[in-house]
Parts: structure tokens; sequence; C-alpha cells
């Protein structure tokens, strides 16, 4: 290539949505200058300038070009640095398309099921949530199976699209469990993602990207606090 | 490309449908239509959509593929030596494109909806301001990605002219419910033209449901609540 790239990413350093960038980032062996934006104070003014229309991180600048949506970064970053490091996406169309379909399923449907189940004050509600984010982690472990085809990750024996995807994730999953001792990475009921998410975290390109367990703990446990307080001024 | 290996499962009035056909019109792909009746889910479509339970399914050579903006990205892949490309060839005009779809979808339409299920004139005029502001940033879109061409995706219509164009019928039979103009000419002069335009493209012109039809249609699926 020869000239200078510049790479830039804005995150936050709970965000797993920012964590999926930062991955594809290591796989490609690709140098970037990493802004963490604060998440209780006020947004900086190239967030604000790079996202007018979302206002939220990830968001990468390469070469003062804004890319936004943290899958939406990370097929840019596997098409942009494509002759470097392993695909990020499958090669073959159908298999492109069911990485895309179950990374849309958890971000359209599992995830914020667990969101809901995790903020509301009724207990109904959250016990129905909890099992539709159960029912959702056995079809994830379905779809596990017969996508990586006896192979470590999804994206067979290197960490792939829909490994970035849900493994960002692992790290909340993991601390709840601790937090609340709600055990959804459950070894009796989904034996291969469990050992899957072992797989990704101790991963060389995820190892030091994700954040320690015990600090997302901690954290968690301080927005649980400034929720309860928020509600209390109210 | 034999019949018997493409297989749509949808309906005539679906917009995520309809995005699947122009998609593969543009290819010249023929495909067996598979019209879903309404109130009621094939077999076939709960056994290739098990997850969901929706369409539009595209299945080639039995294998299944779900959601639409997925298919269109399929189509693009499996079928990428036939007729003009869908996505942008540059990566960063496909991540913009892709951004696009995804504001079309998550955020426009669900303003658009929300004007068919507005109780009361006061939830009307919120969501009808809604989708104005929502438009208004995609006429920006426009002019941005098309740099002066017909289309969002430049001389032919691509990925995010599909997303938004299929929306064209709908659009104009919410116009009518809400009594008021929701593309308009003057406030959004070049999605205005851009629509005609998509309108008239070969491979969406025979897929486009008269609005009469399709108002008919939505009295079904948005029945008003009793006054």
């Amino acid at each position: 290539m020869g000239e200078t790239e510049e790479v830039r990413l804005l995150g936050v350093w709970f965000s797993p949505y920012a964590i999926r960038p930062k991955i594809a980032l290591r796989l490609k062996s690709v140098d970037y200058d990493y802004v963490e934006e604060d998440l209780f104070g006020s947004k900086s003014e190239l967030l604000l300038k790079s996202n007018p229309v979302h206002n939220k991180v990830p968001v990468l600048i390469h070469n003062n070009k804004p890319i936004l949506e943290s899958l939406n970064i990370v097929e840019y970053i596997d098409e942009t640095w494509n002759a470097s490091g392993p695909s990020i996406l499958p090669s073959h169309p159908h298999d492109r398309a069911q990485a895309r379909f179950w990374s849309a399923f958890v971000d359209d449907k599992w995830f914020p099921a667990l969101k809901a189940a995790a903020i509301t004050k009724s207990e109904e509600a959250k016990e129905k949530g909890m099992k539709e984010v159960e029912g959702g982690l056995l079809q994830l472990e379905e779809a596990f199976v017969s996508i990586s085809k006896g192979n470590p990750f999804f994206g067979g024996e290197a960490i792939g699209f829909m490994d970035i995807c849900l493994g960002s994730f692992v790290g909340i999953l993991k601390a709840r469990e601790k937090l609340k001792g709600e055990k959804l990475l459950d070894e009796s009921k989904i034996p291969f993602l469990c050992k899957w998410a072992n797989e990704f975290l101790s991963d060389d390109t995820v190892k030091n990207v994700v954040p320690e367990i015990d600090k997302v703990v901690e954290f968690l446990g301080e927005l649980e606090v400034r929720a309860q307080s928020a509600v209390s001024k109210t | 490309m034999a019949t018997g290996d493409v297989k749509l499962i949808g309906s005539w009035a679906s917009v995520f449908v309809m995005r699947a056909r122009i998609a593969l019109n543009l290819k010249s792909i023929s495909y067996e239509f598979l019209q879903e009746t309404y109130g009621t889910k094939s077999e076939l479509l709960l056994k290739s959509n098990p997850v969901h339970k929706k369409m539009p399914v595209l299945i080639h050579a039995d294998k299944p593929v779900c959601e639409s903006n997925i298919i269109v990205q399929y189509i693009d892949e499996a079928w990428s030596s036939y007729g003009p490309s869908i996505l942008p060839s540059q990566p960063y005009d496909r991540a913009i494109a892709r951004f696009w779809a995804a504001y079309v979808d998550d955020k426009w339409f669900i303003a658009l909806r929300s004007i068919l299920t507005a109780r009361g004139e006061e939830e009307k005029k919120a969501a009808i301001a809604e989708v104005e502001e929502r438009t208004d940033h995609l006429e920006k879109a426009f002019i941005d990605c098309s740099n002066g061409k017909p289309f969002f995706n430049g001389d032919h219509i691509g990925y995010l002219d599909i997303a938004l164009g299929s929306f064209l019928g709908w659009w104009k039979v919410v116009e009518l419910d809400a009594s008021h103009i929701l593309l308009d000419e003057t406030k959004t002069p070049s999605l205005f033209k851009w629509a005609e335009r998509f309108c008239n493209d070969p491979a969406v012109k025979p897929l486009m449901p008269e609005t009469a039809k399709l108002a008919e249609f939505a009295r079904k699926l948005f029945p008003k609540p009793e006054a």
C-alpha cells in the first residue's frame, strides 16, 4: 500500500459493540489509535461529527472517513484488509448468509431480550424474558454445532464473524453469573457453546481486548446503583 | 438457470418480499414464486424459517436463506457474474449503503408504521413529524450517495435503492391514510424524483402493487379501532 493509513476507533471499554472492531483489527494486524469516549460524561466533538445520526460508538475512522455500526465496521475491515489475516466472513455465499442471519438474531432478538429482562422491575416479565434468552441460547447451540462442523469456532479453525458477534457478549454473561448467580452459560444445557465461550476468551486476538470479568462485574454493579438512584430521584 | 432451482416464499403485498424479487429480476433469475395465503403460514415456510417463521424465504438448491436484506446480498454474491452489482464495489460505499439500509428498517419504517397504528390525532401528528424528520435524513443520504447520479447506487438501482424503494407502495397508502403528503416534492425534491425513477425501473415496475389494492389490504392488516 505504501501510504500512511490513518485508523482510529472511538469506543467505550465496556461496550460489547466496541469490542467487535477491536477483535477484527487484531485479526487483520491493523494498527490503530483508540479513543475512549466518556460513558457518563459528554460526547466528544469527533464522535458527534462522525456519527451525527446516532451519536453512538463504535465509530471507525479510516483516512478521515467514518464507518458506523459494529457489524458494518467488521465487514468493512474484512473487505478493506482482505489480503491480511484470515477471512472474517466465510467465503461461500450461503455460509455468509448464515453468519449474517445468526448475527442479526443475536443483535435484534437475543440480546435485546436479555437487556429487557435485566432492566424490568416486573418479576413476571423478567421470568418470561429469561426464558426467551435461554431458548435463544439453545437455538444458538444448535446453530453452532451445525456451522462449526466439529471445529472450535463458528468460523471454523479461526475466529470469524459470528464468533465476534456473539463472543462480544460472553464477558457480560460471565459477569452476570458472578454478580447475580445467573447461570446462562450452563454446561448441562449448552455444552458446545460453553466450550466455545472459553475457547473464544482464550484466543490471542481476544485475550487482551475484552475487559476483565471482575472489572465488568464492578461496572454492572455501579450501573445498577445509578439506575436505582435515578428512580428514587423521580 | 433452471426454475426448479430457485424458489421464493412470499406475498404480493410484502415490502420485504419485494426486495428479494427486485434483486432476482436485476440478475434475470427465474424462480418459482410461492404465494403465502394471508392469515396462515405454509408448512414449507415454517420448515424453512423455523426461527422467525416469516417471509421472504429464498430457497436455492434446497437451502433456505432468510431476512430480506440478507437475501438481497446473497443474490448479489451467488450470481455475481449475472447482471449489474447490487452492492457498491468499494468497501466504504458498501458500509454506507448497509448503514442507511439498517436506518430505513430500524428507524424510518418504524416511524412510518406508527402512523398506521396511531391512536388519536396527537399520536398521529407526532408520528408524521418523526417520519418527516427521518425522510429528511434520507434526502441528505441520497444526495451524498448518488453523487449526481439517478440512484443511491449510481447509474443502476442497488442495495439501498431496493431497501427504501420497496416501501414506495406502502408509502402512498400511509399518505392516504394520514391525509398528509409524506414524500414532498418541495421538501425532499431529490427523493421525490428518485421515487418516480425507481418505480419505472423494469426490475421494479411489474412488482409494485396498485395503491387501491394495497390500501384495501392495509385496512385488513391495520383495522381502525371502533370510534
